[in-house]
């Protein structure tokens, strides 16, 4: 390693020591170099984050009051707040979630338990991962022309089965590579004691795979709470109090898309705390999926 | 080395031993092979075994990686109805039914035939539950009843005083011999009539596998039991007949002692002196 330490010359064609010496600084180098732009890079990523977050508080602990919580949205310079729209985005959201977990949680554990490779299988896990990327602008047209246009308005109930679709893939996704991630032998070990094999999958396998399910679910709420482009064909927002899923259904994501571009003081700044909002509960929901994640490994 | 002092050892205390096992060798055949084939796909894994298991013995089943007798096990409860692709053909009969015909009930047929895999497998559920989780596939019991045989079973697997106090507590938390154990333990609550064990002390410590060994010597009494095993020593301490495969056929099948210390066929005496394997 050393310059003083002593080779051993061994019997056979000589080695050229002072080339393989100039490729070792040549490799420090080069390492020094990738280290130090993926440095810089995670830095900058960093910086863009922090910025962002640091904006957003200085923004929108401003404006932080208990009217926003006890308000419904009023008109320009009349102390409204943000009660319909935080109410609007919990229902639509918690509705999107029960409608849509069941279905991927089921088709995610035909893909693990039954379908394995088979043609159709393989068509499912295509369509839903197309569907996991597709422009969730185009799953709003598409409940537009499902739920609102059939049935003559805008409603809630529409909002929420555009954002069950978005949950679908997600679900199926990391349903199916967490159930994968089981090893067959415990599958057998069931099968061996004469479980039947919906039992095998119900009583087992959802267990052992328990967590990471959850985070799926977790993650999949996480991402429609924080959608607008779904809502806006579907429960299109509403400015006064409603809860009727047959009514449109105000949001806190479509609120901010029509307060922020407002020419009104308060408007933006209410559009501030609702960005605050949505980003505190995403972020929290994202910490219980780490540690529901962490538990698992 | 060790394989040859260990077959100086049997033949030094063997006369008694094959007199012993030569009387219960009259025990009827719990499970009769005959022309047993078995094809993963299109290759032929299994090639016309003719084996019986007598009743309430223990039969080892040795031979080189890839030889069949993993697969044959696996016919003997079916598991291979898991996987397309995989089929059995001929004749595995026990209390006068072929096991391999396509009316078998699987899962009754896996609640008689119990099987016990080379890794433990524990379920991601308590010690009791995992006992509970195969009995009440296939009765209805009270809470009382289930307390008992949770711990009958625990007391037959060896390992109810290691675990009384703590039933409640997850199973994955034991160390890998106490998991075997409970999957043996598991396995024998359902009360199956024959055990399979799949190289079941392969991957555990010379300590725990003593303790399973001994449980293997306790629990023939009352199952008829067949052991795969990587290790000779083994075979020779624990079964009463042992079948030597080898590349799908099974080569010679004769009482413990016998096979080792004299084996008829040339490949049976290679391969228990280590020659190869």
């Amino acid at each position: 390693m050393s310059a003083t330490a002593v080779t051993r010359e061994l019997p056979g064609p000589a080695k050229d020591h002072s080339f393989s010496r100039r490729l070792g600084r040549r490799r420090y180098r080069v390492n020094l170099i990738v280290k130090t732009l993926c440095v810089l890079a995670t830095l900058l990523g960093l910086v863009l984050l922090a910025s962002i977050l640091f904006t957003l508080i200085w923004n929108g602990a401003a404006g932080l009051s208990l009217t926003v919580f006890t308000n419904t949205t009023k008109p320009p310079g009349s102390d409204g707040g943000l009660l319909n729209a935080i109410v609007g985005t919990l229902i639509q959201t918690a509705l999107g979630t029960l409608i849509g977990t069941p279905v991927g949680l089921m088709v995610g554990t035909y893909l693990a338990e039954y379908g394995h490779n088979s043609p159709l299988a393989n068509a499912v896990r295509f369509v839903s991962d197309v569907l996991l990327s597709a422009p969730s602008i185009l799953i709003g047209l598409f409940v537009y022309q499902l739920a609102v246009q059939p049935f003559g308005g805008f409603s809630g109930i529409a909002g929420s089965l555009a954002l069950a679709v978005l949950v679908i893939p997600i679900v199926v996704r990391t349903t199916e590579d967490m159930l994968r991630l089981i090893p067959p032998s415990l599958r057998e070990a069931a099968m061996g004691l004469g479980a039947p094999r919906w039992k095998v999958v119900t009583l087992i396998c959802y267990r052992a795979a328990k967590d990471g399910i959850v985070t799926g679910i977790l993650l999949a709420i996480a991402r429609i709470a924080g959608e607008t482009a779904p809502l806006l064909f579907t429960s299109l927002g509403n400015l006064n109090w409603s809860v009727s899923l047959k009514q449109p259904m105000a949001s806190l994501p479509v609120t901010i898309y029509q307060y922020a571009g407002s020419a009104f003081e308060d408007w933006v700044q209410l559009a501030w705390v609702g960005a605050l909002l949505i980003t505190a509960g995403v972020l929290a929901l994202n910490i219980a999926a780490r540690f529901a994640l962490r538990r698992r490994s | 080395m060790s394989v040859t002092m260990s077959s100086q050892q049997e033949q030094q205390s063997g006369l008694g031993a094959i007199a012993a096992r030569g009387a219960t060798n009259m025990n009827e055949a719990k499970i009769a092979i005959k022309d047993l084939n078995f094809y993963y796909g299109d290759h032929r894994a299994l090639k016309d075994i003719a084996l019986n298991l007598p009743e309430c013995q223990v039969t080892g089943m040795i031979g080189p990686s890839g030889c069949g007798k993993s697969t044959l096990l696996r016919v003997l409860n079916r598991m291979y109805d898991l996987y397309p692709g995989q089929r059995a053909t001929g004749e595995a009969v026990m209390d006068g039914v072929n096991i391999i015909s396509p009316h078998t009930d699987l899962n009754s047929l896996r609640a008689k035939v119990g099987m016990v895999f080379q890794k433990p497998t524990p379920f991601p559920m308590t010690i009791y539950d995992n006992i509970a989780f195969g009995v009440k596939l296939h009765e209805k019991l009270s809470k009382p009843q289930m307390d008992e045989r949770v711990e009958w079973s625990l007391t037959r697997g060896a390992l109810w005083t290691e675990v009384k106090d703590r039933l409640k507590t997850s199973a994955m938390g034991l160390s890998g011999g106490q998991q075997q154990r409970l999957c043996i333990a598991r396995t024998i609550a359902v009360r199956p009539e024959v055990i399979l064990l799949d190289e079941p002390t392969s991957a555990l410590d010379p300590i725990s596998t003593l303790k399973i060994e001994e449980l293997i010597d306790e629990l023939k009494h009352d199952f008829t039991i067949a052991i795969v095993t990587h290790n000779m020593q083994q075979a020779a301490r624990c079964a009463d007949q042992v079948a030597f495969f080898y590349l799908g056929e099974m080569i010679e099948v004769a009482p413990a002692a016998q096979m080792f210390t004299a084996p008829k066929e040339r490949r049976t005496q290679e391969y228990i002196t280590g020659r190869f394997g």
